[in-house]
C-alpha cells in the first residue's frame, strides 16, 4: 500500500505546502441539534432515536437553543464574527447512514465567520507565533453510524450486510474551517498539531465538548497541496480524514507531503481525491475521487426559521467567556516563574489542564508539573495513550504529593505507587498501606542499619571522622540500600554524620 | 339515519351533549353511509371502523359522566391520508408508503383526539399531495359526488368528496398551492387555507414545507370555522408554528357581518380562460356582498401571473429534498432486496417503482432548479417573484380587508381530460396559489353552479393572520344564498 515518498528536508527544499483544516466537534448538549433524543456516548444501538431524528415522514426539527449558544461562544473564542442573522441549509446527497438523505447544515451563512486562533510553535530561531485564520465555523448535525458487516475491508464494498446504528444521527456538530494556511514551509506539520491541539483546549476550556479524538469527538480532516514556491499558483489538494489524534495530524501531513512532492517530483499529476489515514501503518490511501462539481444542492432549511441572536446576548456571552487559553498560559507562565519553553513543554504535552486540576486539588506548581511532565507522560508514553487517558486523576496526583510532602513517602516510593493506581489498587494512601510503603522514619531501626554500613566501611566512616564529610554519601547509600530505599535519604545524612562525630 | 348523515357538525354535537343521540350512533351511520357510497367515490384509502367506534364510546362515556364536552365532541371526520396516526395505516396517496403505520400522531390528529373527534378514516389524495384533481392517486381515482365521471378537484380531493357525498360532516386536509380550496370549490363545500404557520405541520407528510397548511372543510362555513378553532394554535414541535392567538374564527362565521368592509376584486384572477358560468356566479357574489353594505374595489396585483411559474419551481424543489427520505432503508417499500443489490441500487429500485409519474416529474425539475449554477436562474428568481407577490398583497391591505376572486378559473373536468396535459392540469390551481406564497389565509364558500351545472367557488384572502376575516365574508355570502336556495348548494345535487 504505501506509495513512495522522498525525504522531508527535500519536500521543502522544493515545495511550499498549504494547509486547510476542516475540525468538526461534537458538542457535549444533553440532547440532540433538533430534537430531545440524548446523545449519550456508547448507548445500545437505536435506542436514543425519534420520528425526527429518523427521518420519519411528517417529523421536523426544532433548534437546540444550547447548541445555538455553544457555537457562538465557540465563535467569540475564536475571535469570529457573529451573525446576527443566519439560516439553516441543506445538504442534499443520498446515504443509508442519514436518515433524510439531506444534511440540515449551515451554507453561505454560517454562524460564525472571520476569526483567528494563534498558536505557539518551537522553531529553530525559537518560539514562533503563527496566526491560523478561521473562515467559518457552522452548525450542523451528525449522521448515524453503519457497520459493514462481512468481507475483508470493513468497507460498505464486499460487505455481506450493513447495519445502521441511528444514535449519532442528529448530534449537534460545530465544523471549524481553516482559511488556506500559507507561510509555514517546515513547520507545516507542527503548525497543524499545535493549531488542532490549542482548539481542543480552547473547547475545553469554555465546556462545550468533551474533545475525545479518540471517540470521535473531535474530528480533522487535513487539506493539503503541495506549490514549487509561494508565489506559484496553488497545487491541487487532497483531503485526509479519519486522523484521530494530535499525533496523527502532524505525522499524517508529514506523510502526504512527502508522498505528494514524490508524485510531483515524477511529473505526476495529484489526484483531487479523499484519503484516509491508517494510524497503524502510517500512510493514506486513496478514498473516493471527489470533484469541484459534486452538487449537494443547498437551499435553504423550509422547516426551519432564521438564527437571529440578538447583539445583547452575543455580549452577555462575550462577557462570561472564560480567559483564552493564550492569556490563561502568559498568565501562568507568570505565576509559576517559568520560561516560555517550560510553558509551551507543559501544553504540547495536553498536561495543562491536568496541572491546574492537580494545583487546584492542593498540590504545589512545581510538583504538579513534575509529576505529568516526568513520571506520568512516560507511562502515558510507555502505554501509548495520551495523558489525560492515564487511569490516573489530578486529585490523586495531588494526593500523592501531600504524601511526599508529609515525609511519608520519597519519590522512589511514589512511583511504586503510582504503578499501584494506575493498577487500580485504589487511592494512593491505600496503595501505600498495602504495599507497605513508607520511608523509615524510625531513628532507631536507622542507626542499627548506619552502625552495620560504618562496620562494613571503616575507610569512608575515617574519612568524616577526618572531617572530609563528602564521604558521606557512600554509608547514606549503603543505609538507603539495606532499607530498600523506604529511608530519608536527608535524615540518614544528618544520623551518619552525628554518629562519625560531625 | 339519513338524518344523521345529513346534519351539520354543529347539530350533531348538539344532539350528541344533550343525549338525543350518541355519538357512536353518529359514527355508525356515517361508516353504513361509506359502505353504502364509498365503493362508487372513492373517498377513503382506509376506514378505520373499530378506532371510530372506539372514540365515538369515549365520547359517550364522557356525556353520560357530566364532563365538560369540546364544541365538536362525537362528530365524525374523515383524515386526509397525509397525516399521520399512530397505528393507522398512512401512504400519502403512493406506493412507495405502502403498508406504512406510523408510530405517533401528528398534532392535528392529536387536537382532534383531544376534542372528542371521532376519526372515521384517512381519505384518498394525489400522491404526496401533487395534483388537482386526485388522479395522481396510486390507489386510483376519486370521483365528484356531483357527477361521477368528474374530479373531485385535488390534492384534498378524497376529503373534499367525503364531506359532499355525506360520509363525514367534516375533513381535513392540506393546502400547498389550493388543495383545500380549489376540491372545497369543486365539490361545492366550503375549504379553509388557514394562514401559514396557524396549524402545525408536525406530523404532515411534507410536499413543500414552505407552502404546506392543514385546513378544514365543512358543509357550512361555521363547522369550518369550527373545526379551524380546534386544530389551529401554537405548536412547538413545529418551528414555523406562529406564537399567537388563533383568531376568533367562529364568532366571525357566526357574525357574517360585511357592513362597511372593503373588499377587494383581484383584476388579474378573470378575463381570459374563466368559464363564464364561473365568472357569472362570481360576480353575482360581488353584488351579494355590495349589497351588504361591503364597498367593493377594483385591485390590481400585478405579480400575480407569475405565480404559477414562481410556484412550480418553489414547490417542486423543496419536494426533491422532502422526497429523498423515502429510499427502502428505514419504513415503506423496498425492492429487488435481493441480497445481490447494493444499497444505492436498492434506493434507485425502489424509488423507480415506489413514486408515480407526477411525483417523479417534480422530483427532476425540483432536482434540476436546484442544481448549482441553475439555482439562482430558478428557484432564486423564484423566491424573488414570491416576495413581489407579497408585496402585492400588502399593498393591497392599504385600500382592502380581503381580496377576492373565483376559486377555479373551471368547473370540475373530466376524469382522465388533463392527465396529459400537466400546464393545463397546473391551471386549476391559478386563483389559490398566489395567498399560498405570500402565506395568508383563504377560504372557498359555493356561490352556485356554472355552465355545465357543476359547483363554482368564490374564494377570500385576508391578511396573514387574519383568519376571521376570511370566515366573515364567507359567512355572509353562505346566508345571502342560503335565502335564495333555501339551503345550501349541496342540497341541490343529485343523491348518490
Ligand atoms: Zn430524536
Amino acid at each position: 500500500m504505501s506509495a513512495p515518498l522522498i525525504d522531508f528536508d527535500e519536500v521543502i527544499a522544493n515545495f511550499d505546502p498549504v494547509l486547510g483544516l476542516e475540525v468538526h466537534v461534537e458538542l457535549g448538549t444533553a440532547s440532540k441539534m433538533f430534537c430531545g433524543c440524548a446523545t449519550e456516548f456508547g448507548a445500545e444501538p437505536n435506542t436514543q432515536v425519534c420520528p425526527t431524528c429518523l427521518g420519519l415522514p411528517g417529523s421536523l426539527p426544532v433548534v437546540n437553543g444550547t447548541a445555538v449558544e455553544s457555537a457562538i461562544r465557540i465563535g467569540l473564542a475564536l475571535n469570529c464574527s457573529i451573525a446576527s442573522w443566519c439560516r439553516f441549509a441543506r445538504k442534499n446527497y443520498f446515504y443509508p447512514d442519514m436518515p433524510k438523505n439531506f444534511q440540515t447544515s449551515q451554507y453561505d451563512e454560517p454562524i460564525c465567520f472571520e476569526g483567528y486562533l494563534d498558536v505557539d510553535v518551537e522553531t529553530d530561531e525559537g518560539t514562533r507565533t503563527f496566526r491560523v485564520e478561521i473562515e467559518r465555523a457552522h452548525m450542523e448535525e451528525d449522521t448515524g453510524k453503519s457497520l459493514h458487516v462481512g468481507g475483508s475491508t470493513g468497507r460498505i464494498h464486499g460487505a455481506d450486510f450493513s447495519l445502521v446504528d441511528y444514535n449519532r444521527a442528529g448530534i449537534p456538530l460545530i465544523e471549524i474551517v481553516t482559511k488556506p494556511l500559507e507561510g509555514a514551509g517546515k513547520y507545516a506539520p507542527e503548525v497543524a498539531k499545535a493549531y488542532v491541539g490549542a482548539l481542543r483546549d480552547l473547547l475545553r476550556g469554555l465546556g462545550v465538548s468533551d474533545v475525545k479524538m479518540e471517540q470521535g469527538s473531535l474530528r480533522c480532516d487535513v487539506n493539503l497541496s503541495l506549490r514549487t514556491s509561494p508565489d506559484a499558483p496553488l497545487g491541487t489538494r487532497t483531503e485526509t480524514k479519519n486522523v484521530n489524534s494530535l499525533r496523527s495530524v502532524e505525522r499524517a501531513i508529514r506523510y502526504e507531503m512527502q508522498r505528494q512532492a514524490a508524485l510531483l517530483a515524477d511529473g505526476t499529476a495529484i489526484i483531487q481525491e479523499t484519503r484516509h489515514w491508517h494510524e497503524d501503518t502510517g500512510v493514506t490511501t486513496s478514498g473516493r475521487v471527489k470533484s469541484d462539481a459534486e452538487d449537494y444542492r443547498y437551499f435553504p432549511e423550509p422547516d426551519l426559521v432564521p438564527v437571529a441572536p440578538s447583539a445583547e446576548w452575543i455580549e452577555q456571552l462575550r462577557s462570561q467567556l472564560p480567559e483564552p487559553p493564550a492569556e490563561r498560559s502568559k498568565r501562568l507562565r507568570q505565576e509559576w516563574g517559568i520560561s516560555e519553553k517550560e510553558m509551551q513543554s507543559v501544553i504540547n504535552a495536553g498536561a495543562l489542564d491536568l496541572v491546574l486540576a492537580t494545583i487546584a486539588e492542593g498540590a504545589d506548581p512545581a510538583a504538579s508539573r513534575k509529576w505529568w511532565l516526568g513520571e506520568l507522560a512516560r507511562r502515558a508514553n510507555d502505554e501509548g495513550v495520551e495523558l489525560e487517558s492515564l487511569a490516573i486523576t489530578a486529585k490523586q496526583v495531588a494526593d500523592l504529593e501531600a504524601l511526599v510532602q508529609s515525609g511519608r513517602l520519597n519519590d522512589k516510593l511514589a512511583r511504586q505507587v503510582i504503578d499501584g493506581v494506575l493498577a487500580g489498587e485504589g487511592e494512593p494512601a491505600a496503595v501505600a498501606d498495602s504495599r507497605g510503603l513508607q520511608i523509615v522514619s524510625d531513628d532507631s531501626a536507622l542507626l542499627a542499619a548506619i552502625n552495620e554500613a560504618i562496620a562494613a566501611d571503616p575507610d569512608a566512616a575515617q574519612k568524616i571522622r577526618d572531617g572530609k564529610v563528602a564521604a558521606a554519601g557512600a554509608l547514606v547509600g549503603a543505609v538507603m540500600k539495606a532499607t530498600q530505599g523506604q529511608a530519608d535519604a536527608g535524615r540518614v545524612r544528618e544520623l551518619v554524620l552525628q554518629e562519625l562525630g560531625q | 339515519m339519513s338524518d344523521l348523515i345529513h346534519a351539520s357538525a354543529v347539530e350533531l354535537a348538539a344532539q350528541i351533549a344533550n343525549k338525543t343521540v350518541s355519538a357512536v350512533e353518529v359514527a355508525q351511520a356515517h361508516l353504513d353511509r361509506i359502505a353504502e357510497v364509498d365503493g362508487r367515490v372513492n373517498a377513503f384509502l382506509y376506514v378505520d371502523g373499530d378506532g371510530a367506534l372506539e372514540q365515538a364510546r369515549a365520547v359517550d362515556h364522557a356525556v353520560a359522566s357530566g364532563q365538560a364536552l369540546s364544541p365538536l365532541a362525537g362528530v365524525p371526520l374523515a383524515l386526509k391520508d397525509v397525516l399521520t396516526q399512530t397505528g393507522v395505516p398512512t401512504t400519502a396517496g403512493s406506493k412507495i408508503l405502502e403498508g406504512w403505520r406510523p408510530p405517533y400522531d401528528a398534532t392535528v390528529v392529536e387536537r382532534l383526539r383531544d376534542a372528542g373527534v371521532v376519526i372515521l378514516g384517512k381519505t384518498n389524495m394525489d400522491e404526496f399531495a401533487m395534483g388537482s384533481s386526485t388522479e395522481n392517486s396510486a390507489y386510483g381515482p376519486t370521483h365528484n359526488p356531483w357527477d361521477l365521471e368528474r374530479i373531485p378537484g385535488g390534492s384534498s380531493g378524497g376529503s373534499a368528496a367525503a364531506v359532499s357525498a355525506y360520509e363525514a360532516p367534516l375533513a381535513i386536509g392540506t393546502d400547498t398551492g389550493g388543495s383545500i380550496r380549489q376540491p372545497a370549490a369543486v365539490t361545492g363545500i366550503v375549504g379553509a387555507k388557514p394562514t401559514y404557520g396557524a396549524v402545525s405541520r408536525y406530523g404532515l407528510v411534507a410536499f413543500s414545507s414552505s407552502l404546506d397548511q392543514a385546513g378544514p372543510f365543512a358543509r357550512t362555513v361555521v363547522d369550518t370555522a369550527l373545526l379551524h378553532s380546534v386544530i389551529a394554535g401554537h405548536d412547538p414541535r413545529d418551528s414555523t408554528s406562529i406564537k399567537e392567538p388563533v383568531p376568533d374564527v367562529v364568532g366571525a362565521a357566526k357574525s357574517a357581518d360585511v357592513s362597511k368592509m372593503r373588499i377587494g376584486v383581484v383584476r388579474e384572477l378573470s378575463g381570459e380562460g374563466y368559464q363564464p358560468g364561473v365568472q357569472a356566479r362570481f360576480d353575482e357574489a360581488v353584488e351579494l356582498l355590495r349589497a351588504q353594505g361591503a364597498e367593493i374595489i377594483e385591485i390590481s396585483c400585478p405579480s400575480f401571473t407569475y405565480a404559477l411559474g414562481a410556484y412550480y419551481l418553489i414547490a417542486p424543489s423543496e419536494c426533491s429534498s422532502n422526497l429523498a427520505r423515502f429510499d427502502a432503508m428505514r419504513f415503506g417499500l423496498r425492492t429487488d432486496d435481493n441480497g445481490e443489490l447494493s444499497a444505492e441500487d436498492v434506493m434507485r429500485h425502489t424509488r423507480a417503482a415506489g413514486f408515480g409519474p407526477e411525483v417523479k416529474r417534480r422530483i427532476i425539475l425540483g432536482t434540476y432548479a436546484l442544481s448549482s449554477g441553475y439555482y439562482d436562474a430558478y428557484y432564486g428568481q423564484a423566491q424573488k417573484v414570491r416576495t413581489l407577490i407579497t408585496r402585492d398583497f400588502e399593498a393591497a391591505w392599504a385600500s382592502v380587508d380581503v381580496l377576492i376572486s373565483p376559486t377555479t378559473p373551471t368547473e370540475p373536468f373530466r376524469i382522465g381530460e388533463r392527465v396529459n396535459d400537466p400546464v393545463a392540469m397546473y391551471k386549476a390551481d391559478l386563483c389559490t396559489l398566489p395567498s399560498s406564497l405570500y402565506g395568508g389565509p383563504a377560504i372557498s364558500v359555493p356561490i352556485g353552479l356554472g355552465d355545465e351545472n357543476l359547483p363554482v367557488g368564490l374564494q377570500v384572502m385576508a391578511p396573514v393572520m387574519a383568519d376571521d376575516q376570511v370566515y366573515r365574508v364567507a359567512s355572509a355570502v353562505e346566508k345571502a344564498l342560503a335565502q335564495q336556495w333555501g339551503g345550501l348548494l349541496l342540497d341541490q345535487a343529485v343523491a348518490l
